[in-house]
Order: C-alpha cells, then sequence, then structure tokens
C-alpha cells in the first residue's frame, strides 16, 4: 500500500492548490519589481528623449542653469568624469591590494582578518550622507586646512581648506573601496589552488605568483568591481554636497583644488529648486535620462564581465 | 645530490626574500585602510560634533558681548570672528562701519536677553533630546527650528521622521523582495535565475537622485489622487520612492540565504511528500531565516541613511506627528539641507554633525547585528558548532 502512494506524492507538489496560489504571487510580486525598473526608466527616456539632441548633449552649462533652451550637459559630464576616473585611480590599487590579502595572506581566524572583514561590511552600510560629513571633517577641515597652513599662508583665501574636485573624489573612493574588494576577492579565490601549486613548482616566490599569474586572471573581477564602483559614484549625490559639487561655475575646472559642476547634483538642482517648473520640466528629465543611461549602462557591462567571467569558470 | 642542494636553495630564497617581505607589509598596511577608514569616520564626525556631547557650543550671543571700547584691543581676526564677516567683508569696511555694527550685536543681544530662553544653551544634549517649554508655548515641546531668533535644536522629530519613512519604505519592499527572492531562488530554473537576478539587481543601479525625481513627480501624483492629502510631498510618497531603493538591497541578501540551503534540504522535503508551499515556507524559509532577518536589518538601515530620496520627497517639514499622510524630515535631509548654511564651529554645524555621529552608530550597530545574525546562518548551515 505504502508502495501505492509514493508515486501520487511525487506528482502532488507541482498541482495543489496552496502551491500554485503562492508560485502565482512570487511570480507576480517578480513582475511588481521588474515593472518598478521598467517604468522609471521608461517615464525618464519617454520624457526626457524630445529634449535630447546633439546640441544638448555638446553645449556647456548656461550662466542661467534653467535656462532650457541653451544649456547643455557638456560640463557636467566632464565634472562627473573627472570625479569618477580619480576616485578609481584611488580605490582601485587599495581595493585590489585589500583583496590580495584576504584572499591570499589572510587566516580566516586571525583577528587582523575578521577585523579587516567587519570594516569592509560595515563601511558597505555607512550613510552616504555621513560620507560627506566625514569628507568635510577629514579631507577639508584637517588635511586641507593643514596644506593650506603650511604651503599657502600667503594666498587670500583657502586653496585646499574648502570643497573641491579632490576631496568629493576622494570621499567617494573610501565609499566605495567595499565594491571593488568584494569583487576582485570573488574573483581572486575561484582560480583553484592548481595554478598557485604550479607557479610555486615553477620556483616562483609568493609575490611573483600573486602579480604574474594570479593578478591577471583576476582582472575580470577587478574590472567588474571597478565598474560598480564607478557608477555607484557617478550616481551619488549625498557625498560631494559639501566637498566639491558647484551649483554653478563658468568653465571647467582647471585644477583638482576647483570645484565641479556633477550631473547628479544638478538634477537634484532642477528638480527642486527651479523657478519654474513646467519650463525646468524637459530639461530634468533630458538631464536624468543621461545620469540613468550612463550609469544603467556601466551597471550592465559589469553584469556581462562577471556573467562571462563566472560561465568561464565553470568550464 | 645535485639536485637535493638546487631545491634547498630555491627554499632558502623564498625565505629571506627581504624586498618580498617589505611588500608584503605593506600589503598588511594597506588592507588595513578600510579598519582605519571605519575608525576615522567616528574620529572626525565626532570631532565636530565635540561641542555638542560636552556642552560646550557658544549659544547665547549675550556670555561673548565686547563693549565698543573693545574694538582696537581686538586683532583683525578676532573681530572678523567676532562679527561673523569674511576676510573680504572686513577689507571692505572702515572703522566707523565696525564700530556700527558692534553697536547693533550689542543692540541685539540686549534685545534677545529680554527672553529667558537666550540664556539656554538649546544646543546641548539635554534640549536636544527632551521637550523644553520654550516663551509662548503652554507646553513643553520637541523643536527643531535651526534658524531664528531663538534657535531650537530638539531632534526628536528628525528622529521620528526617520524612523516613520524608513517604517514605511520596509513594509511595502518587504512583501515584494522576500517573494521575488523565494520565487529566483527556489522556484525557478536556474537559467532563468542567471538572467532574473541581475535584472532585479539592475533597480540597484538607478542613482537615488533619479528616483527622487520620480517620487517627487509620479509617486507624489499617484499618492494624492489616491488618498486625497493635503500635501503631495509626504511620508507615504517618500516611503514608497525610498522602497524602490530597498527592494533590490532586500532582494539581494535574502536570495543569497535562500540559495545558500543546501539543495538536499529541498529534495528531503519533496521526498517526505511536500508540497512547493511547503517546501518553501517549512523548509527552506525557517533553515534561511537568519539571513533573510539579516537582509531586513541592512535594508532598514539602507532606507534610515537614504539622503537624496527623502529630501526630494518627503516634504522636508519637521514636524512631530504620527500620520503618515504629513510631511516628515529625517535626520539625513536635514544634514544635506542645511549643512551648506551653516558657518564652521557653529553650533548648528556642530548639531549636524552630531547627528551624524548617531545616524553612524546606529547603522554601525545594525550592520554589526546583521553580521552576526547572518555567521549564525553560515553555522547553521555549515552544520559546524
Amino acid at each position: 500500500m505504502n508502495h501505492n502512494k509514493l508515486p501520487l506524492q511525487i506528482t502532488k507538489p507541482w498541482r495543489d492548490c496552496e502551491s500554485i496560489i503562492f508560485t502565482g504571487l512570487c511570480f507576480l510580486a517578480t513582475l511588481v519589481v521588474l515593472a518598478i525598473l521598467v517604468v522609471i526608466v521608461g517615464y525618464i527616456a519617454v520624457n526626457g528623449w524630445g529634449h535630447i539632441t546633439w546640441k544638448f548633449l555638446t553645449s556647456p552649462m548656461t550662466q542661467d542653469i534653467f535656462d532650457a533652451s541653451r544649456t547643455g550637459v557638456l560640463s557636467l559630464a566632464i565634472g562627473t568624469a573627472a570625479k569618477v576616473i580619480l576616485m578609481t585611480i584611488a580605490v582601485v590599487p587599495v581595493g585590489a591590494i585589500t583583496a590580495i590579502y584576504l584572499s591570499e595572506y589572510s587566516s580566516s581566524k586571525s583577528i587582523f582578518t575578521k577585523v579587516v572583514r567587519l570594516a569592509i561590511n560595515n563601511l558597505a552600510g555607512v550613510p552616504a550622507i555621513v560620507f560627506g560629513l566625514f569628507g568635510v571633517g577629514f579631507f577639508i577641515k584637517t588635511i586641507g586646512s593643514t596644506i593650506d597652513a603650511t604651503f599657502f599662508s600667503q594666498s587670500s583665501g583657502p586653496v585646499w581648506g574648502k570643497p573641491c574636485l579632490l576631496w568629493a573624489s576622494f570621499t567617494l573612493a573610501v565609499m566605495t573601496l567595499p565594491v571593488v574588494i568584494v569583487a576582485t576577492e570573488e574573483a581572486l579565490r575561484s582560480i583553484p589552488n592548481s595554478l598557485r601549486e604550479a607557479s610555486y613548482a615553477l620556483g616562483a616566490t609568493k609575490l611573483e605568483t600573486i602579480f604574474k599569474v594570479l593578478l591577471p586572471i583576476s582582472i575580470p573581477g577587478l574590472l567588474t568591481g571597478s565598474i560598480l564602483a564607478v557608477s555607484r559614484a557617478a550616481g551619488e549625490v549625498a557625498p560631494i554636497l559639501f566637498t566639491g559639487a558647484a551649483y554653478y561655475m563658468a568653465g571647467l575646472p582647471k585644477s583638482l583644488s576647483d570645484q565641479f559642476m556633477d550631473l547628479g547634483y544638478q538634477v537634484y538642482i532642477l528638480a527642486t529648486q527651479s523657478p519654474n517648473i513646467e519650463k525646468t520640466r524637459a530639461l530634468l528629465f533630458a538631464t536624468s535620462l543621461v545620469l540613468l543611461v550612463l550609469t544603467l549602462a556601466l551597471n550592465l557591462v559589469a553584469i556581462l564581465i562577471r556573467y562571462r567571467m563566472r560561465s568561464q569558470n565553470k568550464n | 645530490m645535485n639536485k637535493d642542494t638546487k631545491i634547498s636553495l630555491a627554499l632558502t630564497r623564498v625565505q629571506f626574500n627581504w624586498t618580498e617581505r617589505i611588500l608584503e607589509l605593506g600589503i598588511l598596511l594597506i588592507s588595513a585602510t578600510t579598519s582605519v577608514a571605519i575608525l576615522m569616520i567616528f574620529v572626525f564626525v565626532g570631532r565636530e560634533s565635540m561641542p555638542v556631547i560636552f556642552g560646550k557650543s557658544q549659544l547665547d550671543a549675550s556670555q561673548s558681548i565686547r563693549s565698543v571700547e573693545d574694538l582696537h584691543k581686538m586683532s583683525a581676526k578676532e573681530i572678523m570672528t567676532y562679527l561673523g564677516l569674511s576676510k573680504e567683508e572686513y577689507n571692505s569696511l572702515d572703522k566707523q562701519s565696525l564700530r556700527e555694527l558692534m553697536l547693533l550685536k550689542i543692540e541685539t543681544a540686549r534685545d534677545a536677553s529680554k527672553d529667558k530662553d537666550a540664556f539656554i544653551n538649546a544646543a546641548s544634549l539635554k534640549y536636544l533630546f527632551f521637550p523644553h517649554q520654550w516663551t509662548g508655548y503652554d507646553k513643553p515641546v520637541f523643536i527643531w527650528q535651526p534658524v531664528s531668533e531663538i534657535r531650537k535644536f530638539n531632534i526628536i522629530p528628525l528622529i521620528v521622521g526617520s524612523l516613520k519613512i524608513s517604517l514605511i519604505a520596509i513594509l511595502v519592499s518587504v512583501p515584494f523582495a522576500i517573494a521575488s527572492a523565494i520565487l529566483v531562488s527556489v522556484l525557478v530554473h536556474p537559467k532563468i535565475k542567471e538572467v532574473l537576478k541581475p535584472l532585479i539587481e539592475l533597480l540597484a543601479g538607478i542613482p537615488s537622485v533619479v528616483i527622487g525625481v520620480f517620487g517627487l513627480i509620479v509617486i507624489a501624483n499617484i499618492v494624492q489622487s489616491v488618498t486625497g492629502c493635503v500635501f503631495r510631498l509626504n511620508s507615504l510618497t517618500a516611503g514608497i520612492a525610498l522602497s524602490f531603493a530597498v527592494i533590490p538591497v532586500i532582494f539581494s541578501i535574502s536570495e543569497d540565504a535562500l540559495s545558500s540551503v543546501p539543495k538536499s534540504y529541498i529534495e528531503a522535503a519533496y521526498a517526505l511528500g511536500a508540497s512547493r508551499w511547503k517546501m518553501a515556507f517549512q523548509v527552506v524559509m525557517p533553515a534561511a531565516f537568519p539571513g533573510v532577518f539579516a537582509a531586513l536589518m541592512i535594508g532598514f538601515g539602507r532606507a534610515f541613511g537614504e539622503t537624496m530620496i527623502v529630501l526630494m520627497a518627503s516634504g522636508n517639514a519637521s514636524i512631530l506627528s504620527a500620520s503618515i499622510l504629513d510631511p516628515a524630515r529625517t535626520i539625513t535631509a536635514t544634514i544635506a539641507a542645511e549643512l551648506a548654511e551653516t558657518v564652521f564651529g557653529d553650533p548648528h554645524y556642530s548639531v549636524l554633525f552630531f547627528i551624524g555621529l548617531l545616524l553612524f552608530v546606529f547603522t554601525f550597530i545594525l550592520n554589526i547585528a546583521a553580521n552576526l545574525v547572518m555567521g549564525h546562518l553560515r553555522t547553521r548551515i555549515e552544520g559546524k558548532k
């Protein structure tokens, strides 16, 4: 009798009423989540597309930042690019080396490793605005003011002890450090041990193994992490509110101690401080669309690289 | 024999390579950066909020008033800080106008001191957390009013605002995030999972200002037409917009937790005759529960700390209210909106750093707790003690 029951029970899980409703609800919830993505992107795209012209993309910002017919995004895009490039230069070496330490040197039992891991997890959860405060308290008021007092005591105003491009980039670098570390460490850990052993067997030292064998293989991971970091930093406004973003400045930043204009910050200004919402609406959506396309494209590239990396590892 | 010496030579080379040792020390030092960063955030945000913690901020003007005759005794720098002038402004003024400014300062102080509240150091912990009966009020109240003649820095309305909006965001996002995590982790084919998971996580790639714009324009209109509320921008609008940023966070972490449940559990459940629903809810979910709970904690931390969305969609009125249809002001939005207008060293500046410190400590504790819970999950799944 028991033998007869068994096949029935195996077919049952997929057919009963509860399971159908439950699976349907889960499916519905997933659809809603995907719909949120599609609706936001679609809404911004539909409303912003009409305003995107070659002139809009290649004109600098006009003095009246709300002048929808003449202003362009070029100065904003250059400012944002400068910010993320500097950030990448700062964050990638530190992130990669930390990942190397965690994957190749650390033992999971040492207290130092535990502290580093805890710090990485916590750094990822620190609110963006707190990084902004840290940027003011540390980079501007401490390091910047010290540099000013030492080297620029003759100058009329602060040179480094004020919001500027360099401090904004460094603030973002601290914020995106965990992203780079996690992605690179994952890539390093997925390298089979046989490669390390082969390298040692050929007489390579540990450092030679790391820099000539392991690191080249984990480039896709490092790249994924860097792209995700760039994408996050490009769209993040809170940390640069008081560390470098400018409301309006004539021309482009000429040195690292200049302020800069930023796409995300401009979206915020256009959305909340416009004197005439109706007139600047198209401008707002077009600027948002440029930012959105930039960050989503970066994310897609990162996803594709990671996908290829994982399927290669499987083979 | 010859071979042996060669090997031992190679081995000694590995052991006594000083450049390698030094470089490895460098790697060790650099990998401490993250821990140092956390420590420095605490130290430097904390340093700027010192005056509040120790009640040393100079709020009442009457204490530090100096007579006009002091003018020639004071250095240029002293005069500048005393009158709140920039270097350019100071250079453009002559002695006579400086005298007048000093007289004006004395006058204001005299006017202000008629009010007993002028002598209160409102930027001290007692007034930050507890209600106070200000002149003109019939009962003790919680008020955040940093720009007024008598400045009031009670942060309870901000904390309530932050809690209210993040709770709404969590309540809205949890059903969607967890249901889709269950679907992606245990109900669909791995091939579909490989497409769905990155697609949902793409939601995290939308910049928060763009979600803010969407909330400000679209969600605000929907909320108003559905509820008929007076204010378009209110806690509900901000909470819903915020949930768009929280969903991918909760989804991602709880999906990882659900996927980490061994396949054998699922097979065993089916073998015992469980339905799909029972498998998911009575086997996989309980096994992964610590991870899902940690996902909620991290999601709450993210909601509590998110700045731009709430700054744009919450209405930013610092009123103490339990209604979800009233505007609210969060801790993060307050810092973002007000820090640029404050002067370095001003009580308002210190208070903003102090609430930033509170925010940091709160999310720090939340993260550590979430990590502990997640570690618990790992030991449970791996079956180690």
